[in-house]
């Protein structure tokens, strides 16, 4: 490394943390950190995506999911799948703290899309392999960069802390393409739960497995990240137990409130789907 | 199979005749285009209008929704074959996808993956009109596309998933990536096909990295005959509902393929490693160095 300190970032923190000295897996890129940790006693694969400025691609410097960081991580992801096919399954741990997907020019010709879907795809195979999936959102998680990392997991955790949010795009974009201002946006996250940007609205869309309370996000203590190891295996447990696929999230209390709707269509797509 | 390519052994005349009785695609709503591609009289929709699954969050906004929520489930035969198309409505909130349009698609998608389990293959065709998440339901739209990509990955391992992208909207956000992971894509030229609409890179990154009005420079790094070329889709065909019915049946004859493109990580990371980002790289230039095959 150059003498130019890492920069900074929840993501870094929280990978360090959970990963506590275990050896880093060389990945060739300072924006995605990957390590084997030991979790009570279990060997599990963390990746986080983190800021990097000497970062080859511009528009990937800020912590953004880029076109190399989506092709790597699926390397890193596929490369514990291969090693663990006659083995135990090894949990993965997604460690969420990305602004967005990378947005440019270059990105846009050499077929972004592509990068993000591959992630998504080994995280997916991963899932389906019998790894225990889990994310955990400790800062941003908007847009393509949740979609690619993270929302593939069996279960989605997250911090309850200040500057946790989930979101399908930024703010200034989210007003541009919806032709409001950013003020009006804001406000009408406060009425319709799934524009909000607010981590707490987000779990009472019943998409969360669990809301960690009382964390400092940014400068966690030894017994708080004791405590978020402690929720990550409770998670990788349940998971063992009874893994099932993305429509766990539809199958609980929150979501038979707030997600009515989907439950619907699903029920009423399965009594149609045979012609009678 | 480019539509050049299919007429080079025809006559001025046949290709005149041929010209006039194409069907555009293009100018269909969704509901005809599902109409048009499944065997006459084999069409069934599913979850229709009447059905009215509405979106619930629409109305909280001041939106009038619409009660099939912009989404066509048709089941029929395709080329004899039993099939569901799963249409976008680009004409409704620009192909948007939020938690009613979203998981009708989601629940299509499973419930193949279900016949599919049990040897019963329904062949699945995504007409991606979109968007991609609709802003309005945002977390919600996420949630459901997320849903969407599970269910391809699952699905694609029993069928092939075939994924159609015509224009005029072209397909964007997360329903690129779901686009990204078909087992085979067909584009029309009009088609544009990226995670990033033009807009949004041009407010994140500013108008000097792209100006979104600038309409020939768009299609020239995501327009459907570019992607084509570069190996991000596997047909380019002209406007016209038969040629699209045809295509869509000749590669779901070639069944799941070996590999998808999503798998292709080794070699799409050696062609990442020799690009230049701060070298300039135009459409043209890209075509040289990433040929049609590099990703199969």
């Amino acid at each position: 490394m150059s003498a130019a300190a890492p920069l900074s970032s929840r993501g870094r923190t929280w990978f360090d943390a959970l990963a506590d000295g275990a050896q880093r897996v060389e990945t060739g890129l300072g924006s995605l950190l990957v390590a084997d940790a030991t979790l009570t006693g279990e060997r599990v694969r963390l990746l986080a995506v983190v800021p990097d400025p000497r970062n080859r691609f511009p528009r990937a410097r800020h912590g953004e999911l880029g076109l190399e960081e989506g092709w790597a991580l699926a390397r890193h992801i596929r490369d514990a799948i291969a090693a663990d096919r006659s083995d135990a399954k090894r949990p993965i741990i997604a460690v969420v703290d990305v602004k967005s997907q990378a947005y440019g020019r270059l990105e846009a010709l050499l077929g972004i899309s592509f990068s993000l879907a591959a992630a998504v795809d080994a995280y997916a195979t991963a899932r389906m392999a019998g790894h225990p999936v889990v994310a955990l959102i400790v800062g941003s998680a908007i847009s393509g960069g949740l979609l690619a990392h993270g929302d593939q997991a069996h279960r989605l955790l997250a911090l309850d802390a200040p500057g946790v949010t989930v979101h399908a795009m930024g703010k200034d974009s989210a007003a541009r393409v919806t032709l409001r201002s950013v003020e009006a946006l804001e406000a009408l996250g406060k009425t319709v739960i799934p524009m909000s940007y607010d981590i707490r609205q987000f779990a009472r869309l019943g998409l969360l497995h669990e809301l960690i309370a009382g964390i400092d996000a940014d400068a966690p203590s030894a017994g708080q990240i004791a405590k978020v190891k402690a929720r990550l295996a409770a998670a990788i447990a349940d998971i063992r137990v009874d893994p099932g696929d993305l429509t766990s999230r539809l199958n609980n209390a929150e979501a038979k409130i707030h997600r009515a709707a989907s439950i619907e269509v699903r029920r009423r797509l399965a009594e149609q789907w045979d012609a009678s | 199979m480019t539509p050049t390519e299919q007429c080079t052994d025809l006559t001025a005349a046949e290709r005149r005749d041929r010209f006039l009785s194409r069907r555009s695609v293009i100018e269909m709503r969704a509901r005809e285009r599902a109409q048009a591609l499944l065997d006459p009289g084999s069409f069934r929709e599913l979850l229709g209008p009447f059905d009215r699954l509405e979106s619930p969050w629409l109305p909280l906004q001041g939106i009038v929704p619409q009660s099939d929520d912009g989404v066509v489930i048709a089941r029929g035969e395709l080329a004899g074959k039993p099939a569901v198309i799963m249409a976008i409505e680009g004409a409704f909130q620009g192909g948007s996808l939020g938690e009613v349009s979203g998981s009708k698609i989601a629940g299509a998608l499973a419930l193949a993956r279900r016949d599919g389990e049990a040897g019963k293959p329904v062949l699945p065709v995504l007409l991606l009109e979109t968007g991609g998440v609709r802003l309005q339901e945002a977390n919600l739209g996420e949630a459901v596309v997320a849903e969407i990509h599970a269910e391809i990955i699952a699905l694609r391992r029993h069928v092939p998933v075939i994924g159609v992208i015509t224009g005029m909207v072209g397909c964007f956000g997360g329903m690129s990536i779901a686009a990204s992971l078909c087992s085979y894509l067909v584009v029309l030229p009009q088609a544009r096909f990226e995670l990033n609409g033009p807009e949004v890179i041009e407010q994140e990154a500013g108008i000097d990295e792209l100006d979104a009005n600038d309409r020939r420079l768009i299609w020239s790094l995501i327009g459907g005959e570019q992607r084509y070329e570069t190996g991000f889709a596997d047909a380019l065909i002209e406007d016209d509902a038969e040629s699209l019915r045809r295509t869509i049946r000749d590669l779901a004859a070639q069944g799941v393929p070996a590999r998808h493109r999503t798998e292709a990580v080794d070699d799409y990371r050696r062609l990442l490693a020799q690009i230049d980002p701060t070298g300039p790289l135009d459409g043209p230039g890209f075509r040289q160095i990433w040929p049609r095959g590099a990703m199969r």
